[in-house]
C-alpha cells in the first residue's frame, strides 16, 4: 500500500527516494535550497530541505510558520497529482502559473537536471491519491 | 495547458510605412553604431517624425549586449520617458531594447530577476521590434539574452509581457546583409525551428510554424547567401522564416544546441547563429541515440525521405544540415575555427558548467548525464560522429 499524498508518510518516502537516487545526487550536487510544496486548496504543506544532492529533512505540516524556506511552490491538489504522476512538467507548470512560485525561478532553471531528477524521485514514490 | 503568444506582425516591403501611423509622443530607438552610421536610424526616424513623434536614439548596443549596456540605456530612457521603445537591428539590439523596456517599466528589478512567473505590469510604453537581419526571431519572442562579460556567460530571461507590441518585418532592411552574416543568421533561424519542433514543450501551434520556417530556410537561404540583394524573393522568404522560427521557439522552446552554443559562443566570441548551428547536428545525433525524438516528421516535411523509419529520417536531416553548412562556408567542427585544442580543453569545465546552467536546456528531449556534456563538446571539437 502506498503513502497517502500529502502526509508525513509520503514525506518520509520522498526523502528516502531522494536519498537513494544516485542520479539526483549527481545532478543536484551544487544545489542548496529548501522548499514548501503548498497544496493551495487545503492547509497541507510539505517542507523539504535539499542540500548538495541529499534531502536533509522532509516534514508534512499544516503550519505555514513551521519554516521560512527559500522557495514556495503552490498548486491545487489536482495539479500536484499531475506533477507526481509525471503528467505536468513542473517548469512548464510554473511558466503557465498552474504552479505558483515564490522564489527565484532562474535559480531553478539553472538546475533543471536536478529539478527533473527530483520529479523522477517523486514519481518513484508509491503514492496513494 | 500552454499559451500561444505573438506580436502584431506587419511584414513585406514597405512594412516600415506602418510607423507613420503610430500614435505616440516620444520614441526611444535602441540600435547599434553600425546601423546608425549606415543611415538605418535616420530612415526609421523619418517615419516616426511622420507620426508626429520626437525621437531619441541610443546607438551603443554591442554584439552580445551586456547588462551594463542595458543599464545605460535604461538611465537615458528614464530621463526621456518614451511611450514607444523601438528595437532596431539584429538580436543584440532587439534583446537590449527588451531588457531596457523591462527595467524602464520595473526599475525595482535586476535583469536576472525578469521571469515569466509574475506580472511585470507594463503600462508606460509599448515596443516595436524591427529586425535588420533574418535569423534571431527576437522580434517575436519574450526572451532577452544578455551577456555578463565578467563571467564570460550569457543569461536568458523572459516574460510574456516582453513580446513586442509590433514586429515590422520589412525585407528591404536585410537585403544588403553580407554573405557571412546572411549565413550565420539564417542558420540561427533554422536552429530555432528545428529545436522548437524537437523540444519537450512542442505543440501543434509551434509545430506548424517550425515546419514552415525550416522549409523556407532550406529552400531560400542558399539563394540569399549566393545572390544577396539581387534575389529579393529569397530575402523576403528568409525574413519571414526568421520571424516564423521566432514564433516557433517562442511558443515551444529551444534545446541543447542553444545551451552549448550560448556557452561556447560567449566564451570564444563566436557569432550566435554560427555557434548554435555548429552544435545542432551533434545534438540531433545525441538525441537520436537516446531513442526518443521526433526528427522523422521534420525530415519527411522537408522532402528528405518518404521513409517512416524515424532514425533514417533523423540521419538524413543531419546530412542535409551538414550539406547546407558546407554550401554556406560554415564550420562543421570547432577545430575549423582557429581555436587550439589546448585552449579548448582548458575551457571545457567552464563551458560545461555554463551550458548546464543555461535555461535553453530545460526542454531538451534528451538531458545529458554524467560526462556526456563534456563529450559532446569534445566530439564537436574534433568533428567526430556522436556514438553515445
Amino acid at each position: 500500500m502506498g503513502a497517502k499524498f500529502p502526509s508525513q508518510a509520503w514525506a518520509d518516502a520522498m526523502k528516502e527516494s531522494v536519498n537513494s537516487s544516485e542520479s539526483y545526487a549527481v545532478a543536484a550536487k551544487n544545489w542548496e535550497g529548501d522548499f514548501y510544496f503548498v497544496v493551495s486548496d487545503s492547509d497541507d504543506l510539505i517542507y523539504m530541505d535539499l542540500w548538495h544532492g541529499q534531502c536533509r529533512d522532509a516534514v508534512y505540516t499544516t503550519d505555514p510558520a513551521f519554516k521560512d524556506p527559500e522557495f514556495k511552490i503552490s498548486a491545487k491538489y489536482d495539479q500536484w497529482v499531475k506533477v507526481l504522476q509525471g503528467k505536468l512538467d513542473p517548469i512548464q507548470g510554473m511558466m503557465t502559473r498552474q504552479l505558483k512560485l515564490d522564489g527565484n525561478l532562474i535559480k531553478i532553471m539553472q538546475n533543471v537536471k536536478a529539478a527533473q531528477e527530483l520529479v523522477g524521485c517523486a514519481t518513484n514514490v508509491d503514492t496513494e491519491f | 495547458m500552454w499559451f500561444f503568444s505573438s506580436p502584431h506582425i506587419i511584414f513585406g516591403e514597405d512594412a516600415l510605412d506602418h510607423l507613420d501611423e503610430l500614435p505616440g509622443q516620444r520614441a526611444f530607438v535602441v540600435t547599434d553604431p553600425v546601423l546608425d552610421r549606415l543611415g538605418f536610424t535616420e530612415r526609421i526616424g523619418r517615419h516616426l517624425a511622420a507620426a508626429g513623434m520626437d525621437v531619441q536614439v541610443f546607438a551603443q548596443v554591442e554584439p552580445d549586449p551586456s547588462i551594463q549596456t542595458v543599464r545605460r540605456g535604461v538611465e537615458e530612457m528614464a530621463a526621456y520617458q518614451p511611450d514607444w521603445i523601438v528595437g532596431l537591428g539584429g538580436g543584440s539590439s532587439m534583446d537590449a531594447a527588451k531588457g531596457m523596456w523591462a527595467l524602464y517599466e520595473r526599475p525595482d528589478l535586476e535583469p536576472e530577476e525578469i521571469s515569466p512567473v509574475f506580472d511585470l505590469n507594463i503600462c508606460k510604453s509599448r515596443m516595436v521590434a524591427i529586425p535588420t537581419t533574418s535569423g534571431t526571431g527576437s522580434e517575436a519572442t519574450m526572451y532577452v539574452v544578455l551577456s555578463d562579460p565578467k563571467q564570460k556567460c550569457k543569461i536568458s530571461v523572459g516574460n510574456r509581457e516582453l513580446i513586442p507590441t509590433l514586429a515590422l518585418v520589412d525585407p528591404s532592411l536585410s537585403s544588403q546583409l553580407p554573405p557571412r552574416i546572411t549565413a550565420d543568421t539564417g542558420l540561427d533561424a533554422l536552429t530555432h525551428a528545428i529545436e522548437a519542433y524537437a523540444a519537450n514543450f512542442h505543440n501543434d501551434y509551434s509545430d506548424a510554424l517550425a515546419l514552415k520556417a525550416s522549409q523556407l530556410v532550406f529552400d531560400y537561404l542558399p539563394r540569399a547567401y549566393e545572390q544577396g540583394a539581387a534575389d529579393r524573393e529569397a530575402r523576403e522568404k528568409m525574413a519571414n522564416a526568421a520571424t516564423l522560427g521566432g514564433l516557433a521557439f517562442g511558443n515551444s522552446f529551444v534545446g541543447m544546441a542553444h545551451a552549448l552554443g550560448h556557452s561556447f559562443g560567449s566564451y570564444f566570441h563566436i557569432p550566435h547563429g554560427r555557434a548554435v548551428a555548429l552544435f545542432l547536428p551533434y545534438v540531433i545525433k545525441y538525441t537520436v541515440n537516446g531513442g526518443v525524438h521526433r526528427y522523422g516528421p521534420l525530415a519527411r516535411s522537408l522532402r528528405l525521405t518518404d521513409s517512416q523509419d524515424e532514425t533514417t529520417g533523423a540521419c538524413l536531416l543531419i546530412d542535409a544540415l551538414r550539406n547546407l553548412e558546407r554550401r554556406l562556408g560554415q564550420p562543421t567542427a570547432i577545430a575549423d575555427m582557429d581555436i587550439s585544442a589546448v585552449e579548448f580543453e582548458e575551457s571545457l569545465e567552464i563551458l560545461c558548467a555554463h551550458a548546464l546552467a543555461d535555461s535553453s536546456i530545460l526542454a531538451a528531449p534528451r538531458m545529458p548525464a554524467g560526462d556526456e556534456l563534456a563529450r559532446l563538446f569534445l566530439y564537436a571539437f574534433e568533428g567526430k560522429e556522436i556514438d553515445f
